[in-house]
């Protein structure tokens, strides 16, 4: 005689368990109530006894995958019933399990002669009290949807994907202008604008991270050169600080002036920085090359440079060309923080919100502070969010703590 | 055991204080307490310790190392020590003023549900919490005690032959810089906070662990 060992009930809710090791492998033998495998569901791992004596004749399901309540994981055969399946059927293991495993078997037959439910009435009776709330609340047929598990069951991953399918086919259809509407065609730029973005949605998986800054300390050394600045007829914006800061970061948290390249990624050496700039017309990014090399009054004079030419429709391909790195600034119309989409193939971008006077606690006194939130956004497939809010961290130090010598 | 009402109680959960106990030595005793359960030789027992620096590893895939951001030496230069479990999951750190707790108890026969357990243990968290006037809370699918997005206490649960093990770790005063090392649990973009990072203030061990001792028997009575 054998034994089925099943994926146990390990609680109301708990429908589905991920195996996480056997303890146990085909042949060895075991005793009742010897741990046999470890489950884990949630954050609860679960060492599971052998519920008989015998030999491990079969294992069903494999390290690392999940399977519903109730469903056979395992077969625990006679103590001798690998040495009469051997004797037998020489071809040896494999085919003892199979035959050993086939005895208990409780799948219904051709022949079982219990009647036939109604597939609705199949699932409703073997689906687990969460599938059916979530069936409830989502007001979905549970007979539609294709159950995986034991005897066809739904298991809660197969309605989560059912309803993930059917939020997509929900779609209505392309919009359809109306008396009085305006049609104009896109420009060549929106489109690659359009194309631009939806490919890197669909390519990264986008999150986002906020840090705030005070910018009083930028604040008062902007004050303190500007005439120096504007002598040599340039302007020391706080952009300029922004991308120097950023550069530094970079050099410290590498992996966020990187770019995947199918499972690889590609560290780049240079720190080439893009700065989004609005136009009328739309949107350019020009690069600033070697924004680590650089100091202020360099970077200063890059930006006033390249944002001139933009408007002037004259840049040149190699100036909005190799950026690794993105600084956006919906502050500049009054935003407080944005949320950027990458500008593939790079791997983050930062948008710079509204540089403003704020009440702000220093010192535990509430004063006027110049203030302003950073928000990034990065590649989560690579960049993991501790990673990014180091790098946030290493720009709010630098900026918070700028050595006015270096300026 | 019947009292006086005629109404079936637990006996009460007996507390044991060990104060700062190495990751590995605290494996092992809890290992031992286990079988001791098991077998009906020991109640049921709360252990509270604290544990020098150590990030402790699951056992599925690579077990979270994947998630140390910091190179070896790094760690070696912070007296962090890496230490591989038993237990699923993924990588999780330890360390001062971090309030870690490992109930050893049977949950046979009325209380077979792990679910019920877990939720039970943030309960206990989610109530000390409160005594701050902290406002702790739950996230669907990631277990813990949860301030905003930023996790307040782990929790990971072992159980055998439905006794349990392991438990939970409360950031009390705990220096949250260290998690920096890791992605805790793997869930990347959520923060790590502490009952101090939160209020602001030092917060004694001694008033956290009564505070913890209090809840745990009136949720777990």
């Amino acid at each position: 005689m054998s034994t089925e060992v099943v994926m146990p009930q390990m609680g109301e809710s708990v429908t589905e368990g991920t195996i996480v090791r056997w303890m146990k492998k085909v042949g060895d033998t075991i005793d009742r109530d010897e741990p046999l495998l470890e489950i884990t569901t949630d954050k609860v791992d679960a060492e599971i006894p052998s519920p008989a004596a015998g030999v491990v004749v079969e294992i069903r399901v494999q390290e690392g995958e999940t399977v519903a309540v109730n469903h056979v994981v395992a077969v625990i055969g006679a103590p001798d019933a690998l040495l009469a399946a051997a004797a037998a059927q020489p071809a040896g293991l494999d085919a003892a399990a199979r035959t050993a495993g086939k005895q208990p078997s409780t799948a219904p037959s051709p022949g079982d002669a219990r009647p036939v439910a109604s597939g609705e009435e199949l699932a409703r009776e073997r689906s687990s009290p969460l599938v059916r709330k979530i069936a409830k609340e989502h007001s979905v047929d549970i007979s539609q949807i294709h159950g995986s598990g034991l005897a066809g069951r739904v298991t809660k991953h197969d309605i989560l994907e059912y309803l993930e399918h059917e939020g997509l086919g929900g779609q209505t259809g392309p919009a359809q202008p109306r008396a009085g509407d305006r049609i104009e065609k896109m420009s060549v730029m929106r489109k690659k604008i359009a194309e631009h973005m939806v490919i890197s949605r669909r390519t990264s998986a986008h999150v986002h991270t906020v840090f705030e800054v005070n910018f009083s300390r930028i604040s008062g050394i902007r004050e303190a050169r500007r005439l120096e600045y504007e002598r040599a007829g340039r302007k020391l914006t706080y952009l300029a600080f922004i991308i120097k800061a950023v550069a530094g970061a970079l050099q410290a948290v590498p992996l966020l002036n990187s770019s995947v390249d199918g499972d690889s990624v590609i560290y780049h050496k240079d720190i080439n920085i893009g700065v989004a700039v609005a136009l009328d017309w739309g949107l350019i990014v020009p690069v600033v090359k070697r924004a680590d090399a650089q100091d202020l009054p360099a970077i200063s004079g890059a930006i006033g440079d390249l944002a001139a030419r933009a408007r002037a429709k004259q840049l040149t391909p190699d100036d909005v060309a190799g950026g690794t790195f993105t600084i956006t600034n919906p502050g500049m119309l009054g935003a407080q923080f944005g949320m950027p989409i990458i500008n593939q193939p790079q791997s983050a971008i930062l948008a710079v919100g509204a540089i403003e006077k704020r009440p702000a606690v220093v010192a535990d006194a509430v004063t006027v502070q110049t203030m302003a939130y950073l928000a990034l956004g990065f590649d989560h497939r690579i960049i993991d969010g501790a990673v990014a809010d180091t790098f946030m961290s290493n720009v709010k130090h630098a900026l918070e703590h700028w050595d006015p010598d270096k300026a | 055991m019947p009292s006086s009402t005629g109404i079936r109680t637990r006996p009460e959960v007996e507390v044991r204080r060990l104060g700062r106990v190495p990751y590995a030595e605290a494996l092992a005793l809890q290992r031992n307490l286990v079988e001791e359960r098991q077998a009906g030789r020991v109640g049921d027992l709360l252990l509270l310790v604290e544990h020098p620096h150590v990030l402790t590893l699951g056992v599925r895939g690579d077990g979270g190392r994947s998630h140390i951001l910091a190179p070896s030496d790094v760690l070696a230069a912070r007296s962090v020590e890496v230490f591989e479990t038993g237990r699923g999951g993924d990588i999780t750190y330890h360390g001062p003023g971090q309030l870690v707790g490992y109930p050893i108890i049977d949950l046979k026969p009325d209380r077979r549900d792990v679910h019920r357990y877990v939720r039970d243990l943030e309960e206990v968290l989610i109530r000390v919490a409160a005594d701050y006037g902290i406002e702790a809370g739950r996230v669907s699918g990631l277990t813990g005690v949860w301030v905003g997005s930023s996790k307040l206490a782990a929790i990971g649960v072992r159980i055998a032959r439905w006794v349990t093990s392991h438990g939970f770790a409360l950031n009390v005063t705990t220096d949250l810089d260290y998690f920096k090392l890791i992605v805790p649990c793997g869930v990347a973009d959520r923060g790590v906070t502490s009952l101090a990072a939160l209020l602001g203030r030092d917060v004694d061990q001694t008033d956290a662990e009564a505070r913890v001792v209090r809840h745990f028997r009136d949720v777990f009575a």
